[in-house]
């Protein structure tokens, strides 16, 4: 069967979602998860890049307690659940601000910069928030 | 593969125009829109960084946004090219995707 | 060529709905279809029939309602999204108990399955944010 044969249902396109922002300071971090849940309930071939400041959506021991705010951080942890299992961190963006894997909640794949330029390349939809 | 980004953020305030150059691969497009329009002028601290892009990505600027701020087109660095929001779709449909470095 | 659009900020706080907008008109004018115009985060707000600028100035919110009302665009604002910042329809209101609506004409309220289904379907998706 050719890919134009196939149900519109059966399209499944590469979908990146970039995070750049930090969380907690606004609400593109949480929102923007809520997107990858729904993208993996829809079966895309979805991959989260962290980059900038949006590595430290991942680090480890988050307490909210003391702002009043919900920690979502939990939710990553539950990505592989709902099959989203590509988790890349920009190196330079670690390196930049002092974090290791060992900060980090989840399992993820550290890239350079080209690495992750050639990933962005190889994507079909790229969702920026 | 090739992918049209949009930088939305003056340089002189966010890092956006470097995350972007520091990710966006030879043969890629970059377009300025919004205060990102910053970066696109002569005489400014990012000149040399926007010429030493021009050499692997072709550099566009939003004429509109321009204009809007005062800044008339001969301040733009040679070599990244004013386009109009027609220009915009056309860059949008020309190149396989968008990235919005917002 | 089909494009997407996702707005990410409300109208006058930033000019990311600007932007969208002016895109948008640009598109269709060059005869490309939108297949769906995607409110997102603040940009919810760009739906809300409330809003009263002055009278010197744009009205972002009719400005959108016209341009779908001349196109036959679709107008989607992220339920949950709407949710937060008290964006309401006539079911939404009932569904949670609040006494008023506001979305504005030619705006409807769905789920972000729709933003999803928007990437899937459009050839291009075009993000316009803060």
């Amino acid at each position: 069967m050719s890919e134009e044969d196939m149900m519109d249902d059966e399209i499944v396109k590469k979908f990146m979602f970039v995070n750049r922002r930090a969380p907690y300071g606004s609400i593109y971090a949480l929102e923007s998860l809520e997107v990858v849940l729904i993208a993996a309930a829809f079966d895309q071939d979805v991959s989260l890049v962290f980059s900038d400041d949006g590595v430290f959506q991942l680090k480890k021991e988050q307490d909210t307690a003391g702002i009043g705010m919900k920690n979502f951080s939990p939710t990553y942890r539950a990505l592989e659940m709902y099959d989203v299992e590509k988790l890349y961190v920009s190196k330079t963006s670690m390196d930049q601000r002092g974090l290791t894997k060992d900060d980090l909640i989840v399992e993820v794949e550290v890239l350079g910069d080209e690495a992750l330029a050639d990933l962005m390349d190889d994507q079909d939809v790229i969702f920026s928030f | 593969m090739s992918i049209l980004h949009t930088v939305n953020k003056s340089p002189f305030e966010k890092s956006s125009l470097d995350s972007c150059l520091s990710m966006a691969k030879e043969g890629s497009a970059l377009l300025l829109i919004e205060d990102g329009i910053f970066a696109a002028l002569k005489g400014t601290a990012k000149e040399s960084q926007m010429k030493d892009a021009s050499q692997k990505l072709k550099l566009y600027v939003l004429g509109p946004d321009l204009k809007a701020r005062g800044m008339a087109e001969e301040r733009v660095i040679e070599g990244v090219e004013v386009v109009d929001y027609a220009g915009f779709v056309d860059l949008a449909a020309a190149y396989d995707k968008v990235s919005a470095w917002v | 060529m089909k494009f997407a659009i996702q707005v990410n900020e409300g109208p006058y706080q930033h000019q990311a709905a600007d932007s969208a907008y002016q895109f948008t008109k640009a598109a269709l004018e060059k005869g490309h279809e939108i297949f769906r115009v995607f409110f997102y985060h603040d940009g919810v707000n760009n739906a809300t029939k409330l809003t009263t600028p002055p009278q010197d100035d744009r009205n972002i919110v009719n400005r959108w309602s016209e341009l779908a009302e001349q196109h036959n665009l679709d107008l989607v604002v992220c339920v949950a999204a709407a949710q937060r910042r008290g964006i309401v329809d006539e079911g939404e209101a009932k569904r949670n108990g609040k006494d008023a609506e506001n979305i504005a004409p030619g705006f409807r309220i769905s789920g972000l399955g729709q933003l999803v289904e928007a990437g899937i379907q459009a050839d291009r998706l075009v993000v316009f944010g803060d």
